[in-house]
Parts: structure tokens; sequence; C-alpha cells
């Protein structure tokens, strides 16, 4: 061995071999550190937690569910370095304490509790309550008094009270719905028939009688629903907080109660599983703070599949023609630049095109042209989940030119070459021989388009997406797909309940939640067509792509 | 041999010249070979440039790639039922020559032709043409092995579809016909509907030839097709070569100059883009009349 040579060592490679392989180990670590701070905090929201009772120096108690512990900022001194710590607790009850957080400085303790009979209330209104049963009445008759025997009487009665609601629900959303639609379709019918000139009375005249048969039924299910209201007032509940404070509310305002300190493990996990459901499945409660997620998992998964059919015959059709078609030259190269330059303009100028373009232009044109009825209700001429999707199409219409050009250029020219000698016409090899081999890398493209589309939410912002959808863009109603209502997006959804609700703090684990499930639903989005890409490669498993 | 001479010769006179020199030529050579015919007991092959009707007929023909031309002049008879040879070094332009008899060169930006290819008498470079009924009758089959990413029946079926054949029970036909004739009928007939792709070397390109034959073409092209295939498979492929002349016309590019002598009746040798011998194989394997053949054939340069 001769001395050390430096330039001998960087020519060996192996200090490039170790920084090519520590930008990737610096990538991954990246990746996976943000997957598994969401995925701790999401799927811990879905866990019951215990309920904490703490005496306090100055005689009070605190209730709730631990969240964090912290050093106290600023409080190191020279008697003690490490600092002084603090609790911070969920302690709900929004109605009667107006926070749903509250510190608790951890030399203040006395004494650190879990009763066993505390009780967690899940409400439609207020965020949860905790505390204990005092009395249940049915009007002014009491049914229960006190915890132990309140629990009992409160599991069958809050079926009932839940029974009754899906009722209330199934009555406003399906009959009144119904109703409130037809009796829009007949007012836009009426309003059409004094648009067009010439005046059909006899048409005029059933229409009306239509109406009216309408607001009989409406009559009727109104009444069935106060009296369904009603019988919900009959029950109330009182419940007391750990101060000892009453609160007394309707039990149809409760959606569950549970014993969270003693509860085993296997009933946790019980739950577990129920709250994932009821988040994957309900609609939203409470700004978007609480309840389900389901309208915008609905919403997104859909906005992403009308675009993927706008944009994946749109973007090959573009890239044969420009790839072989289109002869060769200084035109074509231009056009590829400026392809590739569109992928690269920032969202929310497609956002602010398709609002001037897709809405006011073609929606405006269209409402004019077709739904003149309604106006000055826009009806297409306002952002809905088709310009939002075609917005989004647009946006990732590059990637798929250039996605599909890859994939045409490594279609090897035997196989053209092949099918014209057999007598094909171009038409014929391209249909038959290239499209099906530059299949996989097509679906590159739109598992690219997908991908980006799905976590975009800026040009949502300006074409269609809202914080809250009164209904999902499909329903039993004809034409069933509604393409020109508003939607709800998980990406939005993050962005609204994390940064726009009254409750920030509350809402924070309901941001992590949404940000795992569209985490998720880009997974499967992306594995299903990875999926697709799989089977088209072991098919034509002679192409490179 | 003085065709020969004054085909290769052909390249360089002036072309009237030429022209009438041929007329004559090809009269005395069909008496010449009338007596040849006589005086060899009955060779299973005729003398194959005495074809009085030959299958194609290559006239003056002129080929440019953009401003480089890649064959001069060349001039030659392809008879039916013969297997004929180009052979010469690389670049020399015999696959061109191939590719320009089913109009594949049709492809290539800036490809240009000057001069008559004549398939049975019509010019198949006439505008009136339909090229996709030309290539149905002159079939190919190429270097690199190149079945579809498909099932072995589709692959087959895939020309006879193209004329919009669509029985189930005439295309199962065809194909079985198609793969017997290709000599691949018994290895694939367990497992037609499983993929090409899953062949050998060998047996993929006798998968093309199937597939060429199933569209039931007059001539065969073949560019160099064993140039890629083990001794075996390449035994396998000339073998059916004897076979397949009987049906059609078969012109074969190689480079492998025993395969020439092989397979071939008659040879053409290529060099530079001019046609510089054609005739006989046994006669330009033999006894080649051009000193630039023998030096080729015997290994001197190339």
């Amino acid at each position: 061995m001769g001395k050390f040579s430096l330039k001998k060592f960087l020519d060996s490679g192996s200090l490039f071999i170790w920084l090519c392989g520590g930008a990737l180990g610096l990538s991954l670590l990246m990746i996976g550190g943000l997957l598994v701070l969401i995925m701790i905090n999401g799927m811990g929201y879905f866990w019951p937690k215990d309920l904490m009772q703490l005496h306090l120096q100055d005689g009070s108690t605190v209730l709730g569910e631990w969240v964090a512990t912290e050093t106290i900022p600023d409080s190191e001194s020279s008697a003690k370095p490490q600092g002084r710590e603090r609790i911070q607790l969920k302690v709900g009850n929004r109605d009667l304490y107006g926070l749903d957080f509250r510190w608790v400085d951890r030399a203040d303790i006395v004494k650190e509790q879990y009763p066993s009979d505390v009780v967690v209330f899940e409400r439609r209104e207020w965020g949860r309550f905790f505390g204990w049963i005092k009395q249940i009445q049915e009007g002014e008759r009491s049914l229960a008094s006190g915890n132990a025997e309140g629990m009992t009487v409160l599991f069958p009665l809050l079926e009932r009270t839940n029974g009754i609601q899906e009722r209330i629900d199934a009555i406003e959303k399906e009959e009144i719905a119904e109703l409130n639609y037809r009796l829009e379709q007949a007012r836009l019918r009426l309003r059409s028939l004094e648009l067009s000139s010439q005046s059909r009375i006899s048409e005029r005249g059933e229409i009306e009688a239509q109406v009216q048969e309408l607001e009989s039924r409406y009559a009727v299910q109104n009444a069935a629903l106060i009296a369904l209201y009603d019988e919900m007032k009959r029950f109330r509940i009182t419940v007391v907080d750990v101060a000892g404070e009453a609160q007394t509310f309707q039990v149809g305002t409760l959606i569950n109660a549970w014993l969270p300190n003693s509860l085993g493990v296997g009933e946790k996990l019980l739950m577990y599983v129920q709250n994932f459901w009821e988040v994957l499945s309900e609609e939203p409660r409470e700004a978007n703070t609480e309840g389900g997620i389901f309208p915008a998992i609905f919403g997104t998964v859909m906005m992403v599949v009308i675009m993927s059919i706008a944009v994946v015959p749109f973007g090959v059709l573009a890239a044969l023609y420009l790839k072989e078609y289109a002869t060769q030259g200084v035109m074509t190269r231009m056009i590829r630049i400026a392809v590739n330059n569109l992928a690269g303009v920032p969202s929310i100028v497609f956002g602010v095109f398709g609002l001037g373009f897709f809405i006011y232009a073609v929606g405006g044109t269209l409402d004019q042209l077709f739904f003149a009825e309604a106006l000055p209700n826009p009806t297409f001429g306002t952002g809905g989940i088709f310009w939002a999707s075609l917005t989004l199409a647009l946006m990732t219409v590059p990637v798929v030119i250039v996605a599909t050009e890859e994939g045409l250029s490594a279609v090897p020219r035997e196989y053209r070459e092949g099918s014209l000698a057999l007598g094909a016409t171009k038409l014929e090899s391209l249909w038959r021989v290239v499209l099906p081999c530059a299949m996989p890398g097509i679906l590159t493209g739109l598992i690219l388009a997908v991908s980006r589309a799905t976590g975009e939410v800026a040009p949502l912002m300006l074409t269609g997406v809202v914080k809250l959808a009164p209904s999902l863009p499909v329903d039993g109603f004809f034409p069933f797909l509604h393409l020109d209502r508003k939607f709800m997006h998980l990406g939005f959804h993050i962005f609204d309940v994390g940064f726009q609700s009254p409750n920030v703090e509350a809402a924070k684990p309901m941001v992590y939640v949404t940000t795992f499930i569209l985490v998720l639903v880009v997974l499967m989005l992306n594995m299903a067509a990875i999926a697709l890409r799989t089977r088209m490669r072991k098919r034509y498993a002679g192409s490179s792509v | 041999m003085q065709i020969t001479a004054n085909l290769a010769n052909a390249g360089t006179s002036a072309v009237p010249m030429e022209r009438t020199r041929r007329s004559t030529l090809v009269v005395e050579k069909t008496t010449n070979t009338s007596e040849h015919r006589n005086q060899e007991h009955m060779e299973s092959t005729s003398r194959p440039l005495a074809d009085a009707h030959p299958k194609i007929v290559i006239q003056d023909m002129n080929f440019f790639y953009g401003k480089v031309q890649a064959l001069t002049k060349v001039n030659m008879p392809i008879p039916a039922n013969q297997v004929t040879a180009f052979i010469g070094p690389s670049g020399c332009g015999k696959s061109t020559l191939l590719r320009c008899l089913n109009r594949l060169n049709d492809l290539v930006d800036g490809a240009r032709i000057e001069g008559k290819i004549l398939l049975e008498g019509n010019d198949i470079y006439d505008p009136g043409v339909d090229v996709t009924d030309l290539r149905t009758r002159v079939g190919m089959v190429f270097q690199k092995v190149n079945p579809f990413p498909k099932s072995i029946w589709q692959n087959v079926a895939y020309g006879p579809q193209l004329q919009n054949v669509k029985k189930r029970g005439t295309l199962d036909e065809l194909v079985e016909k198609s793969l017997q004739g290709a000599g691949l009928w018994e290895e694939v007939k367990d497992r037609l509907h499983g993929s090409a792709l899953g062949l050998s070397g060998g047996q993929q390109q006798r998968l093309c030839i199937a597939r060429a034959l199933a569209v039931n073409p007059d001539v065969l092209l073949m560019d160099e097709p064993c140039s890629a295939l083990d001794p075996i498979s390449t035994g396998r492929i000339e073998e059916l070569l004897y076979t397949l002349k009987e049906r059609l016309t078969v012109v074969i590019v190689t480079h492998n100059m025993q395969q020439a002598a092989r397979v071939s009746d008659l040879t053409g040798f290529f060099l530079l883009g001019e046609l510089i011998e054609y005739d006989d194989t046994k006669t330009i394997f033999t006894n080649p009349s051009d000193r630039r053949t023998e030096d080729y054939i015997t290994g001197r340069f190339g």
C-alpha cells in the first residue's frame, strides 16, 4: 500500500455510493417520519381514552382526558433546572366551561384518580360531556336516578331515541327532500312556461294542481316530523360534572355513552373499530370538528374518477397525434416544451382559469341556453364537481401526454412493422398492437395524475368545493348524477377543520384523521391503478415499459 | 454467365443501352435454359432465371434515404416458387431492397424510390396501389423475432381478422393450417391461448412465419430470419423453406453464406448499393463471374 491518495479514494466511488445512499435514506426517513406522525396521531384518535380526575391544591377537582405533558416555558430556575411540568387535559363540557382544554400545573396536583363510574356522553351538539348521571325522566316521571341505575336505563332508551332520530333523518333527507325537489321542479316548469311566449293554460293548471298535491303531502310529512320531535322531547337526562354542576338535556341529543375507565381491552378495541367506521361513514357535525367525513371521502373519490375519465382519453389522443401522426420537427418540439411547462404552472392559476372559462364562460352559456328558468340562480354557472374535475383534468393532462408519449416510444418498432407487414393500416396497428403495449405507460401517467389531483386543493376552492355540502353529488333523483352540485373534499376539509374552525384545538385530532384518510385514499386509488398496470404488464409481457 | 455479367454491369452502363441489351438477353436466356433443362435430366428445380414470367421484376431501381443513395440501378427478376437469397456485407442495401418489395420503406422519413418494381406485371409503387392489400400479398418475416404480446392463437389470427374474417371456426382452421405450414402445430397445439412470448426464440420465429402465412401471401420476404437463432432452430427454418417454396416465392436476406448456399435457388450479391452479380446459387458459389463476388464468398473481404 502506498500513501493515501485523496484522488484515488474519491475515484474509487465508495464516497459517492455513501452520498447516494445517504440521500435516498434521508428522503425515506422524511417520508416515513411524516407517515408515522400522521398514523400515530390519526389512529390514536379512535382509541377510547381514560378519564383522569385530578384533585388540586386549591380544593377544586378537574376531570378530563390526558392530551399532553410539557415543560412550562421559561420555568427553569437555578433551584429546579428541569423546569416545572404541566398537563393538558381535554375537559369537554363545552356548554358549561366554554373551553375544551385546560392546563394543570403538575405541582398543584394533590391526587390523581381514575373513577370507574365516570361516563362519557357523546352528544350531537356541544361536544362530549364528562360526568355522571343524576336523573333520567320521561315527562315528569323519573325513570332512574343515580349513576348505576341511570346507565342501565340509558342504553335501551338510547336505542329508542336513536331509532326515532333515524326516522327523523329519513323523513327529512328522503321524503321531504324529494318533495322539495319536486316542488322546485314544478316551480321551474312554471317559470319556463312564463318565459316561453305562448301561454298554455291547461299545462299551467296541471302543474299548479301538482304543486297543491305536493304541498298537502308536505304537510303530512311535516306533521309526522313534529310528532317525532315531540316524542324525542319527552325523554330528558340530567347529568352532573365533576364540580357537581348539573345540566339537563334531551336524551335524543345523545349519540352514545360509555364508562371509559371500566372498559376492558376487548371493549376498547370494539369501540375503536366502531369509531373508525363512524368517521368513515357519517356526516360531519359541529362545524366539521366532530362526526364523520364520509361526504368528503365520497367527493374526493368521485372528483378523481370524473377527472380520470376526462383526462385519459384526452391526453392519450393528444399524445397519439403528437407522437404518431404529426411530422416531427420544430413545431412538435415546441409543443412538447409547452406541454412540459404546463405541468409546472401553479395549480391556483388553473383554478382561476377554471373559474373564468369553465364556470363563467361555458357554465354561464349553458345556463342561458338550457337552464334559463332557474336564473338568476345559476345551475352550471357556479362551482360544481364537474367543473372542478375538468379543471384538475386540465392541470394533469400534461402528465398523461408525456407518459403516453414515453409509453408509445417504448413500443418496439418491430411490433409496428410486424403489424403493417400483415396488411394492417396504421390505425389498426395503433389500435390493436401499439396502444395495448403502451397501456402500462398510459396507466403510469394516470397514476401520477391521480396522485397529483387527489391532493390538490387550491384550484378546487375556486371551482366548487365547500366546507359543508347539503347533499352528495349522487342521489336517487333523476338524473342521479348531479354534476352541477358543490362537493366536499378531504384536502379542503383539512384546511377548513384545521385552520378555519372556531375550535381549532379540539379539531386537531380530526385534522390528523382526515389527513390519514386522504393518504389512504390516494394510496388506494393508486393501488387500483397499479394493479391494473400489473395485469396489463403481465399480458403484454414483451413491452419494456 | 454472360447474363449475369450484363446484369451486373447494368448499373454502370447508360440506361437506354442497357434496356435494349436486356430485352434481347431475355430471349437468349429462355432458349438457353430450355436446352439446359434437357441436358440436366429434369432437375427438380428449373433454371430460375429462365422463368418467362417472374413473380417480381425490379427495373432500374434507385433508392434514397434523404440525399444518401442506398441502391443504384438495381435490375433483377425474381422467379416464382424459388428461394432467392440476397447476400452482401452490412450496409450494402440488401435489406433496403427487401423492404421495398412490400413498401415497408414508405414509413421511413425522406425515403424515395425511382424505377419500378413489378409484382406479376403491376408496378407496386403505382399511386393506385392499396398498400395494405399489397402487404397481404407480400408477407414478411423480420430479423428481430417479433410476435405480438398476445396469445399464439391471436398472433396467427391477427392477419385474417384484419381482413374481417370473424367466424371462430374459420379462424381456428386458418390458425391450425398456418401453424402446420410453419411446422409449429405439434409443439403448440395444446397451448394456443398461452402467451406467444413464452415460446423459445426458434418457435417464436416460426410463429412469425405462421402469422405471415395466415394471410396467404404469394411472396414471403425474410430479413435474416435466423440471425438470432441457434443452429437447430436455424435448421428447422431452413427445412421449412424447402416446403414453403412449393406454395410461394421466397426472398431471403442472409449474412450466412452457407445458409444462402443451402437454401436458395438463386443468389444476388450486393455491394455498396449495387447488384454485382445475380445467378444460380450453384454458379455464384462455385464459379462466380465477378472478382468481387469471389472475394466476398471466399472471405477475402467483407
